[in-house]
């Protein structure tokens, strides 16, 4: 797939993206003294973001590769997915995720 | 000719491990680019004005499926929500800083920075913290743009048959798993990954997935820890 956005459009993205990144990261660091600290209900939903968002991120490309749900041996994205998961799992190395999960996806493709 | 305090160049060391880790995901960033029709100067302008990886990688997919702006927008700012629980936990060291000191520290806050200054500020009270930071931040950031630009030059000449755009939900993979660390937080990602493909099959149009299951996915964590899931 490739974008059908504009070069400027692509750039307005990057700069308000960025304007609000830097917002989230400078908030307390600017307001401290005025808000103390997170409340403890929304520091415990902080929390909970990585975990929800990276899921988020990682099921469909897996489980439905091309919009359907397909679970089965077949679907190579999801078996390569898996191994990577594992690697994950064991090691906590983004390289070591990545080489295992290409790896796969390569030998299901070319050798089998 | 004033010598580098040792405080930055221990910034520089500590991070040196984390220099590994952070390449292979700056080069998928540079070479995702490249495969979703962007330029190399925005795969640069990514990792220079927005300078947080899975944003990143999130916003140039999304871009690549013509999801409206505002999802695109909106989603890099809810990968991005996490942030703010390290700017309020790292506030009060910061309190002392320059003005400008405060808004190179701010822009330079990743996940990387954050868990190895506030270790060092634990353990050593006598750290110059700007000098400490400095060194943790700004090597990640000079990595970090060198691996994005290798990236992005050697994507644009990757055979499309050897499908290197599976290395981003792979990065994320990479992420998702250390963020399980309890049951609260399982549930959270085991609910967010539902909702997503649930909202994916439906055909919900505008790419709404990411932000729906970011939002129910915290809400399964918060009930699963107030019923009592224990840490």
């Amino acid at each position: 797939m490739t974008t059908s956005y504009d070069p400027i459009t692509v750039w307005g993205v990057i700069v308000l993206a960025g304007a609000l990144t830097f917002a989230i990261r400078g908030s307390f660091v600017y307001l401290f003294g005025r808000i103390d600290e997170l409340p403890p209900r929304a520091k415990s939903a902080l929390n909970y973001v990585p975990a929800a968002v990276f899921a988020a991120l990682v099921f469909p490309p897996l489980v439905a590769p091309a919009g359907d749900l397909s679970v089965s041996l077949g679907n190579e994205r999801l078996v390569a997915g898996v191994l990577a998961a594992l690697a994950a799992w064991y090691t906590e190395r983004v390289i070591v995720t990545i080489a295992v999960g290409m790896g796969a996806l390569w030998f299901l493709r070319f050798v089998v | 000719m004033p010598t580098l305090p040792s405080d930055f160049l221990d910034g520089v060391r500590d991070a040196a491990p984390l220099h590994l880790g952070i390449a292979p995901f700056g080069l998928v960033a540079g070479v995702a680019a490249v495969e979703q029709g962007l330029s190399i100067f925005h795969a640069i302008g990514f990792s220079s004005v927005v300078f947080a990886g899975a944003s990143q990688l999130a916003m140039i997919e999304l871009l690549g499926a013509d999801a409206p702006l505002a999802i695109v927008v909106g989603t890099a700012v809810v990968v991005n929500l996490r942030m703010l629980m390290y700017s309020a936990s790292i506030a009060p060291h910061f309190r002392d800083f320059a003005a400008r000191s405060k808004a190179v520290s701010s822009y330079l806050l990743t996940d990387q920075a954050y868990a190895l200054s506030i270790a060092r500020y634990g353990r050593d009270g006598e750290t110059d913290r700007f000098a400490y930071y400095f060194g943790v931040a700004a090597s990640l950031w000079v990595v970090w743009q060198f691996a994005t630009i290798a990236g992005a030059l050697l994507g644009t000449g990757l055979p499309p048959e050897w499908g290197f755009e599976f290395a981003a939900p792979l990065v994320f993979l990479a992420l998702l798993v250390p963020a399980l660390k309890n049951r609260a937080a399982a549930a959270s990602g085991l609910t967010g990954g539902v909702v997503a493909v649930a909202v994916v099959v439906a055909g919900v149009p505008f790419h709404l997935d990411i932000i729906v299951a970011a939002v129910v996915g915290v809400l399964a964590g918060l009930a699963v820890e107030s019923f009592g899931g224990e840490l």
